[in-house]
């Protein structure tokens, strides 16, 4: 992580040259938004992805970023296919760009809905959601490996799994964990929204869930939930403690549990096909200044994140690389759909 | 009483000129983005946040959520005059309501529609102060099943209560089924009857359809009728507003029990929506005007405002508490905490007491304030309907047009809306009921998700819906409405017809 950390440094540097650069008179020849910018999230209100897209308008408009102000727009519908057949349709269109999360792979491969992240023009990673699989503290699993030998002893598919949204990031999480537990499957119980996923394992309706950290920490705090592992590389970076005893980053990860599943989630920038390269770089410097804020930093702690943040040819390899990687876990678990048209 | 020395610890933030002039801010933006259709407290919200982050959060919070009040306040404007429900649970009040303006009683409408919000909205709050604790733990209770449960009930209210035929009621509901079913199947993840359409992928959207059905539908109607509205008489005077006044003590038993089934369905967390649909179901069963329902009874407007509003204010308390929200604005809100770094859930309570007090405070005053401003306005929003009507109809055509761009900036919706529109015409004369379909558009989803999960986690066997107490009670008590005419007619065709008021009811 270390040598993200001064990535990330240069980059701000960059940017603050880039700012400087702009300020001065003689590069009146760089791009800058004419009207209003239409943010799209291909996502509901209250959601990860619009959390985010609105904590970002909100750091433009208080630190004055951006001379026009940005709208965001939810379109969820077709689990966000409507927000990324709108994007495609911007083709040439600068004062349009969205945010993505992991349906930008899951939602063309499950719905058949004919678009692809190569249709559109990737501007910047932001950062990666973690997951962490959660338990109710009641239970007497504290480790990964009590909890998947626990699974594995018990009938099949007794133990429900709760996730957001059908054939999506959670659901495909769950089924690279069967592999641990075959020939045992979990029950998968889709519901609509984080919050409602975390709230259903302290009630005790589900046995476990991936909640990303944000969405379940409260509860992990007052001391419903019990955190088991989480599905990265590395352990998380964040060592301020959030239980009497514990920091994000005192987790294990899941392959030190004995349980090897990784998974992290794209938050990344995209904007319509045929951006030209000024108009890319207005939003990369944009955004590198919305990272530099310590708004955006609290922002990431509290979520626990993963703060990879990529752009030009590094993003796009990221992305080749994991849309491939949905793609081959689709199709074991049966979930692509015939395209359509 | 710990309690009473912690709320008045929030009065003492909330009550400060700069944060009063907030709640009066907030209201009147409320009001307009309420009566303006299509543009909805969740979007009105969603806009107005980033105007608040220069705040403090308390001050910002306090004036989101009377944007959030002022903007349910609104909804009862335009259903009651012009019989478009802005949100969903504004379409019960359209039932009575709007016979009522049409009768040249909108101010009488009104103030009963406003007065009931408060009343629902005040129990409401006081619940939360003094209950948080113990009520935040019930919700947790609710899985699938008992979701299911509670829409069961209010699905079979609507069948049992109706006064036609509950034939028709449930031919409309099945309509509403299959269009709630468009779009997403979110238990596979596949799209379903989208036929290759992307402008059908997220369906049909509630707001549309009640504007085309009930707006437009509301103007074909008026215009076969000879182009007039008939509530254009009558001095307007703010003596009305307290004459209603004094009516209104009278129906204490519709607003207790209205409060009740609010607070409940606000907690568990059923929602605004099923509430105002209950309440206004069971006022018509208990009720001595109980013929005079549908057409212009007070009743009808005090029951469904008085549940939706108790509702919608009890399910902040699940929001704060538990992180969930109990509706897209509260989603909105929910976000707009998350920015100014206060994480919902069980440590909002502990962690930033001067904050959860000060919200709390502030939806005591905020209530307050706001029924002052929308009542001094009514004789000014009656006014509305002394426009002649062929100068309004157009103009409403135009802001219903307007709102349904506005959902989801399509054009498709426009005609969407229109289509809809000629469906509640032909709805209204062969006499089909249109609350159902509404109703199954609104909640038709949510019980197939709730009904689909409960079973997945039981692995398909139906007897969940009867494993514990509370989905038990709550089951039977849904049964015993569906099959309530049923009972009617068993009971007319063994002993014979001796209840004089069923019998005027039936050649009603």
């Amino acid at each position: 992580m270390r040598s993200l950390t001064t990535k990330h440094r240069t980059l701000l540097t960059v940017a603050g040259l880039l700012t400087t650069v702009a300020a001065l008179p003689t590069a009146a020849s760089a791009w800058e938004p004419t009207r209003p910018v239409t943010f799209i999230v291909p996502a509901g209100t209250g959601g990860g992805a619009d959390q985010m897209a609105r904590f970002i308008q909100g750091v433009i408009a208080k630190n004055q970023l951006m001379a026009q102000p940005v709208v965001v727009v939810n379109k969820a519908g077709g689990a966000g296919a409507e927000g990324f057949l709108e994007v495609k349709g911007a083709k040439g269109q600068p004062h349009t760009i969205a945010i993505t999360l992991s349906n930008l792979f899951t939602t063309p491969l499950g719905t058949g809905v004919p678009f692809n992240w190569k249709d559109l023009t990737p501007v910047q990673m932001l950062a990666l959601d973690q997951f962490v699989l959660w338990v109710n503290a009641t239970t007497p699993y504290k480790t990964a490996k009590d909890y998947v030998e626990a699974v594995k002893a018990g009938d099949d598919k007794t133990f429900k799994m709760g996730g957001t949204g059908s054939k999506q990031e959670d659901q495909i999480i769950t089924v690279a964990l069967e592999k641990q537990i075959a020939p045992k499957k979990f029950t998968y119980v889709p519901y609509q929204g984080g919050g409602a996923v975390a709230t259903q394992l302290v009630g005790g309706h589900v046995n476990s869930t991936v909640n990303n950290p944000i969405e379940a920490a409260t509860h992990w705090k007052s001391g419903a939930l019990r955190p088991l592992c989480i599905f990265d590389k590395a352990r998380s970076t964040y060592t301020d403690k959030i239980t009497a005893d514990m920091s994000w980053a005192d987790i294990p990860t899941c392959q030190e549990a004995g349980v090897d599943v990784q998974y992290q989630m794209l938050r990344g920038i995209f904007m319509g096909p045929d951006a030209k390269p000024e108009e890319v770089a207005f939003y990369q410097d944009l955004f590198a200044k919305v990272m530099a804020t310590d708004d955006w930093k609290k922002f990431m702690q509290d979520g626990a994140f993963n703060q990879t943040s990529l752009k030009g040819d590094e993003f796009k390899a990221w992305l080749t690389e994991t849309e491939g990687k949905h793609k081959a876990l689709m199709e074991e678990a049966g979930f692509l759909a015939a395209p359509q048209q | 009483m710990e309690d009473i020395a912690s709320l008045m610890h929030g009065f003492s933030v909330a009550l400060t000129p700069y944060n009063l002039m907030l709640m009066g801010i907030g209201i009147v933006l409320g009001v307009i983005i309420g009566v303006l259709p299509g543009l909805g407290g969740a979007n009105g919200v969603a806009i107005l946040l980033p105007l608040t982050f220069t705040m403090p959060p308390t001050s910002a919070i306090i004036m989101l959520s009377c944007i959030y009040w002022g903007a349910l306040f609104g909804g009862a404007i335009t259903s009651i005059l012009f019989n478009i429900p802005g949100e969903p649970w504004s379409v019960a009040t359209t039932f009575d309501g709007h016979p009522m303006a049409r009768e040249g009683r909108s101010e009488e409408a009104l103030t009963a529609a406003f007065t009931s919000s408060f009343i629902g909205a005040l129990v409401a709050v006081i619940m939360i102060t003094f209950l948080a604790p113990l009520v935040a733990k019930f919700a947790l209770q609710f899985g699938p099943v008992e979701f299911f449960a509670v829409f069961f009930l209010t699905f079979a209210s609507f069948i049992g209560m109706s006064r036609g035929t509950p034939f028709k009621v449930v031919a409309a509901m099945c309509l509403g089924f299959a269009l709630g079913a468009v779009g997403l199947d979110k238990m596979t993840g596949t799209l379903r009857m989208t036929f290759g359409h992307p402008e059908l992928l997220s369906g049909f959207d509630f707001l549309i359809a009640v504007i085309g059905l009930f707006g437009i539908g509301e103007i074909l109607c008026s215009i076969e009728d000879g182009l007039s509205f008939k509530g254009n008489t009558g001095k307007l005077h703010f003596r009305k507003v307290l004459d209603t006044w004094k009516k209104l003590p009278s129906y204490w038993a519709t607003s207790i029990r209205s409060c009740l089934v609010g607070c409940w369905m606000g907690i568990t967390p059923g929602g605004a929506t099923p509430a105002s649909f209950m309440a206004y179901g069971l006022a018509k069963r208990f009720s001595r005007n109980r013929n005079n329902f549908g057409k212009g009874e007070i009743e009808g407007v005090i029951a469904p405002e008085t549940a939706a509003h108790a509702a919608g204010t009890s399910a902040l308390l699940p929001m704060l508490t538990l992180g969930i929200p109990g509706s897209p604005t509260a989603a909105v809100l929910l976000g707009g905490l998350m920015i100014w770094g206060l994480q919902p859930g069980p440590m909002l309570f502990i962690e930033q007491h001067d904050f959860v007090w000060g919200l709390i405070a502030s939806m005591y005053l905020g209530n307050v304030v706001g029924l002052l401003i929308v009542l001094t306005c009514v004789p000014l929003f009656a006014a509305i309907l002394r426009v002649p009507f062929p100068i309004i109809a157009p103009i409403i055509l135009v802001v219903c047009a307007i709102g349904a761009y506005t959902v989801h900036n399509s054009m498709f919706d426009v005609w969407m809306m229109l289509g809809f529109g000629v469906v509640g015409y032909v709805f209204n004369k062969l006499k089909y009921p249109l609350a159902p379909l509404v109703l199954a558009i609104v909640l038709g989803d949510k019980a197939e998700e709730a009904f689909r999960q409960a079973l997945l986690g039981s692995q398909g066997s139906l007897s969940i819906f009867y494993s514990n107490w509370l989905v038990s009670s709550i089951m039977t008590l849904g049964l015993i409405l569906l099959f309530w005419p049923m009972f009617g007619w068993l009971r007319e065709r063994l002993i014979g017809p001796t209840d004089p008021v069923s019998q005027a009811g039936k050649s009603a």
